[in-house]
């Protein structure tokens, strides 16, 4: 037994020699690029906000083509004062949310058929795919006629701009699985659901999540159409409803601040919602 | 099965479809329990295919093969799941076996360190070694407490110091828990090394040519005179082997 333990350190000090030699060390970013990462993007909006107001200040054009940073500014500021634009924004994005996870359900299903079924896929994969390269916008027309000016038109429209995309997505990340996985659940013995559940799922998620990115983008294009197409007051103020009151008023200091506003909600979504998603899951898989 | 074969194949033949050649042909051999075999052969002996039929991934076109219990089996690469930690992927095993929540995890941590990583349970694979994460896959396999592990020329990407390393650690892992080990492999030394018995197969088709007992001593390094005297003998014969496709 003393013979065992002995041989057993031994080989364990071995071990602990080799794995020391061979591991990587991981390394982290500097602090010179973490403050770049940031301040980067600000500097290029403070380059591009400068040459604005040099053109504005040049007077190529009249002030009603391209007002100054500060009149779309004051704009804004404008519309904030009259409680507008927050509500604009909030009524915006929260009926972009609820269509996005209305989608997600939806979407989920029609992945994994389109992802496990070959069958499924011959059948119904052309149809997501020429919906999915259709314009979203092109519905608007179709679901006024539907719908009505109501709050089900802008649903309809969400859900057919970011259903195809994130059930494509799914689809091709299941289809993408290196076959090797689903080997090793077999070996493990997994059940079919066992299957799904630990190494088909997990595994086709950075798939899934590229679906979703581009099906919010998608969701989120097809509610501005919507808002701007479909106006009445029984759908309240969203961002798109505001770029047409801009529109009417022949007030471009407005429109553009609405343009800003419309960016500005895509861009904290990407940034607050699914950069993070995405950096975890490339960086836990070692390919960032 | 009242013998005391783990393993035991019979005329075994395999084709992927009607008109295509046999991948293996008339294979005939029996594995005792507890027995370490190493089955050698050159590209297209269909060494995968057999270890994909023991696994039950496959099924045979002729013949039979009967195994005391459903094999695991390790391939090449380690295959564990990039998403889940080292010892996440081994309670995976654990999972799918059954085995309740809070048991998984300290069981887990103990096959890590039965192969020398205890401390890496939460290190994901890429953060890994070549090495380690083929030990990964031993505690993987080990997880699943069969009776039989098939292992696919599991060293064959390593570098040969690790290699000889995983010799010695995989060794002591079969005296110890007294498995029955049926290891493939195209490097001739190594299944010198490893095996009790070394079986050499033809390629295309892959057929049964002939099989050396390994009488050496224990423990036997892979440079040892022995070895090398072995080895070369073998490798005499599948040299043959391969000129005749030449």
């Amino acid at each position: 037994m003393a013979e065992v333990n002995k041989e057993q350190s031994e080989l364990g000090r071995l071990s602990a020699g080799l794995d020391a030699l061979e591991s990587k060390s991981t390394q982290s970013e500097s602090l010179a690029r973490k403050v770049f990462n940031f301040s980067g993007p600000l500097i290029a909006m403070a380059l591009f906000i400068g040459i604005w107001q040099i053109v504005f200040q040049l007077r190529f054009v009249e002030e009603y083509v391209l007002p100054s940073p500060n009149q779309v500014y004051q704009a804004l500021v404008n519309q904030y004062q009259q409680g507008i634009l927050l509500t604009a924004g909030w009524n915006s994005l929260s009926r972009g949310v609820q269509g996005f996870a209305l989608a997600i359900i939806i979407a989920i299903p029609i992945g994994l058929l389109l992802g496990l079924s070959k069958t499924a896929r011959v059948v119904l994969k052309p149809i997501t795919t020429g919906l999915q390269q259709l314009p979203s916008v092109a519905w608007v027309p179709a679901a006024i006629i539907w719908f009505g000016l109501s709050n089900a038109t802008i649903y309809a429209v969400i859900l057919l701009g970011a259903i195809p995309s994130i059930a494509n997505g799914l689809a091709s990340g299941i289809e993408q699985i290196p076959s090797q996985y689903l080997k090793v659940g077999r070996v493990l013995g997994a059940t079919k659901v066992q299957q799904i559940r630990h190494f088909v799922l997990p595994a086709s998620f950075p798939g899934f999540l590229a679906g979703l990115e581009q099906g919010w983008a998608f969701a989120w294009r097809s509610l501005m159409a919507a808002e701007l197409i479909a106006v009445s007051p029984a759908l309240g103020t969203g961002l798109g409803q505001l770029l047409d009151v801009g529109r009417q008023l022949g007030d471009m200091a407005l429109v553009l601040g609405a343009i800003l506003s419309i960016m500005f909600v895509g861009i904290l979504v990407e940034k607050l919602a699914f950069a993070p998603i995405r950096d975890h899951t490339l960086k836990i898989r070692g390919l960032k | 099965m009242t013998t005391n074969y783990a393993l035991e194949v019979e005329k075994l033949s395999k084709r992927f479809g009607d008109d295509e050649a046999f991948v293996i042909e008339g294979l005939d051999f029996q594995v005792k329990k507890g027995e370490f075999i190493c089955l050698l052969g050159a590209s297209g002996c269909g060494k995968s295919t057999l270890l994909n039929i023991l696994a039950y991934l496959d099924s045979p076109t002729v013949g039979n093969v009967r195994v005391a219990d459903r094999p695991t089996l390790m391939f090449q690469d380690a295959s564990l799941m990039p998403w889940l930690t080292a010892g996440q992927n081994v309670e995976l095993a654990l999972r799918i076996k059954g085995l309740a929540k809070d048991a998984r995890r300290a069981r887990a941590q103990e096959l890590l360190e039965l192969v020398h990583l205890g401390s890496a349970f939460d290190k994901r694979p890429h953060e890994l070694s070549g090495g380690m994460r083929q030990r990964v896959s031993i505690a993987r396999a080990l997880a699943q407490e069969k009776s039989i592990l098939l292992m696919d020329e599991p060293f064959a990407a390593l570098d040969a110091i690790t290699r000889d390393f995983l010799h010695e650690e995989l060794l002591g892992i079969w005296k110890r828990t007294g498995l029955t080990v049926v290891f493939v492999t195209h490097n001739v030394r190594e299944a010198v090394r490893l095996g009790q018995r070394v079986i050499l197969m033809s390629s295309k088709p892959g057929r049964f040519i002939r099989e050396w007992n390994i009488e050496l001593s224990e423990p036997r390094r892979i440079d040892a005179p022995e070895v090398a005297t072995l080895a070369s003998e073998i490798t005499d014969h599948l040299r043959n082997e391969i000129k005749r496709h030449g």
